[in-house]
């Protein structure tokens, strides 16, 4: 039994099938990357996945146990926390109140909830913004915040949205180290990137989609020398 | 030790109050504010913290006022049960309400609060066999004097208060914000959305419920276009939460002071002085405008809102830092 199970899901959008027949499994401990162009489906898996969006066909599971037809709110306490592509800061919070208010799903006494708090907000580097609020960040430190306030619920697994699109270089080196300190904790991530250097240099392995069906899944060698992938991102032109 | 001070001496104030003013009709007045504080935490906590806009307070208010009514009317028991009973009824109308009415977000779920409001008032008016339709019910009070009252309204007030600012601090508190600040990302951080908005919808209700009981109580007559009014207590209460302050533990109190006056200005036509002015000048025409200013206080209302949004978007309370500003430049023009 797999860690993280996807199983055939299927999601439509009117007559569009905006996810179609999607598998894949997840080990416990690796970087799985998901990978696709732009409006691919990515996005949407993540919503399945989280319960914000109710699946037309399929199952996905998690730890021998059927999440999906959950609650969003009901799959995080599963332990599987998420984190926005459009970041959503509760904007008039401060950073701690922010991560404060996630703590609070696994430590009920406030004095906990605000030690799990810091130690979340100083493992993610945000120790310097912590009596800001959240809407005075940039927005590097708003993804950051993002992946905070995700792992202040203590999940098994993460899923990341494009955690390190719109970031400077300098930011971009910091983020990939970021997220390979979250796997080396013991937390299973998966991964929406666009930014091939991040997914590629990070990921155990990866999963590419197009017009919401698998293209292909291995590693990320493997991934990036398939024709159909090289096909979806550059077009007919480039086909090896 | 420099920032409570304010409400500390308010509080001192406030409990020597009918031993300085002994007339009747400033205690009076007194006791309005305090049921408004009461009324105004209540709305706060559902509309400024959780951010669920609650357009019919008058529904919890009236169940309140008729729950103590009819506990004197018909079961001859005394109308002073009606403050715990009041406020659980209250609960239990506000607990099937959030049920099914939370589903609605925005301004969908306010106006399915001004319904509710409407429901009640349009029960309590045409059910006569029980609530004597727009007669009203009439109940013997308790005291003559009205400082037994007044101690009432400012253990509510101060139980109010202090109660809001308790659930505020606690873990209730970080997830009524959070559901207020974004309802997804609460979701995706476990925060079962519409189990703490119920929670927080019940925890008003039965603030605004007691308060509705402890108003018959006080008042002796109730009928419901009194206590189910959309704009003497649902609009009443929005604005004593905006121009005090959405959000703060304090708005509540500044906005009941500033409301109660308000429209106190108004009803006695600037107490009294407009009447004086058309007295002394003989001038026909001062009479009419002095009736007509007196029934124009929900206008006032309505210009007292645009004033507040346009200059003080957070309210008194929230805005104490730019009120400042104001006072401090123009005494040191020069910093």
């Amino acid at each position: 039994m797999a860690f993280f199970e996807v199983r055939d899901i299927v999601k439509y959008f009117g007559g569009l099938a905006a996810v179609n027949r999607v598998s894949f499994e997840v080990q416990e401990g690796q970087i799985y990357g998901l990978i696709g162009p732009n409006g691919s489906g990515k996005t949407t898996i993540f919503n399945l996945i989280n319960g914000y969006f109710h699946l037309n066909k399929g199952q996905i599971w998690f730890q021998g146990e059927k999440i999906s037809g959950l609650k969003t709110h009901q799959i995080c306490q599963r332990g599987i926390g998420r984190t926005f592509q459009v970041v959503k800061p509760l904007k008039r919070m401060t950073v701690l109140d922010n991560v404060i208010a996630s703590a609070f799903l696994r430590h009920h006494s406030r004095a906990e909830a605000q030690a799990w708090a810091e130690a979340t907000i100083h493992f993610c580097g945000l120790t310097h913004f912590k009596d800001k609020v959240a809407k005075s960040l940039p927005i590097a430190s708003r993804k950051r915040l993002e992946i905070a306030r995700s792992l202040a619920t203590r999940p098994k697994l993460i899923l990341l949205d494009e955690t390190a699109a719109g970031l400077n270089p300098h930011e971009l080196e910091e983020a990939i180290a970021l997220i390979k300190k979250i796997r080396d904790s013991g937390i299973t991530v998966i991964i929406v990137e666009h930014i091939m250097k991040v997914i590629m240099s990070i990921s155990d392995r990866i999963v590419a989609i197009n017009h919401g069906m698998v293209i292909t899944e291995g590693t990320p060698t493997e991934v990036a020398s398939n024709p159909e992938v090289i096909k979806a991102y550059f077009g007919e032109d480039y086909r090896a | 030790m420099k920032r409570p001070s304010g409400p500390l001496l308010l509080l001192v104030f406030l409990l020597i109050f009918p031993l300085i003013f002994r007339e009747g009709y400033y205690q009076h007045l007194m006791i309005l504010v305090l049921m408004w504080v009461a009324i105004g935490s209540g709305w706060n906590l559902i509309s400024g913290y959780t951010g669920q806009v609650l357009f019919g307070a008058a529904a919890f208010f009236g169940v309140g006022a008729y729950t103590a009514a009819l506990l004197s009317s018909k079961l001859e028991l005394s109308a002073w049960w009606g403050l715990p009973l009041g406020g659980l009824l209250s609960v239990a109308i506000a607990f099937p309400f959030g049920w099914i009415c939370f589903r609605l977000r925005g301004p969908y779920f306010a106006l399915a609060t001004l319904a509710l409001n409407e429901i009640f008032r349009h029960i309590a008016t045409i059910w006569e066999s029980l609530t004597d339709g727009m007669i009203g019910i009439l109940v013997m009070q308790t005291f003559i004097s009205k400082v037994p009252y007044y101690y009432v309204a400012l253990a509510t007030a101060i139980l109010s208060i202090v109660g809001v600012d308790y659930v505020i601090r606690s873990r209730w508190g970080y997830y009524f914000v959070s559901i207020r600040e974004d309802q997804d990302a609460a979701e995706s951080m476990g925060i079962d959305t519409l189990y703490y908005k119920m929670v927080s919808l019940c925890l008003s209700a039965f603030l605004i419920g007691i308060t509705g009981a402890l108003y018959t109580n006080y008042m002796g007559f109730i009928d419901p276009k009194v206590v189910f009014s959309l704009h003497d207590i649902s609009i009443m209460a929005i604005l004593v939460g905006i121009v005090g302050g959405v959000g703060t533990i304090y708005g509540p109190t500044v906005g009941a002071f500033i409301m109660v006056a308000v429209q106190e200005i108004f009803r006695t036509g600037g107490f009294g002085l407009l009447n004086a002015i058309g007295k002394a000048t003989g001038w026909p025409f001062m009479t009419t405008v002095t009736k007509y200013i007196s029934e124009a206080h929900v206008l006032s209302f309505g210009l007292l809102v645009i004033v507040v949004i346009l200059f003080l978007p957070n309210g008194i309370v929230g805005d104490w830092g730019i009120i400042k500003k104001i006072f401090v430049r123009s005494k040191k023009p020069a910093v």
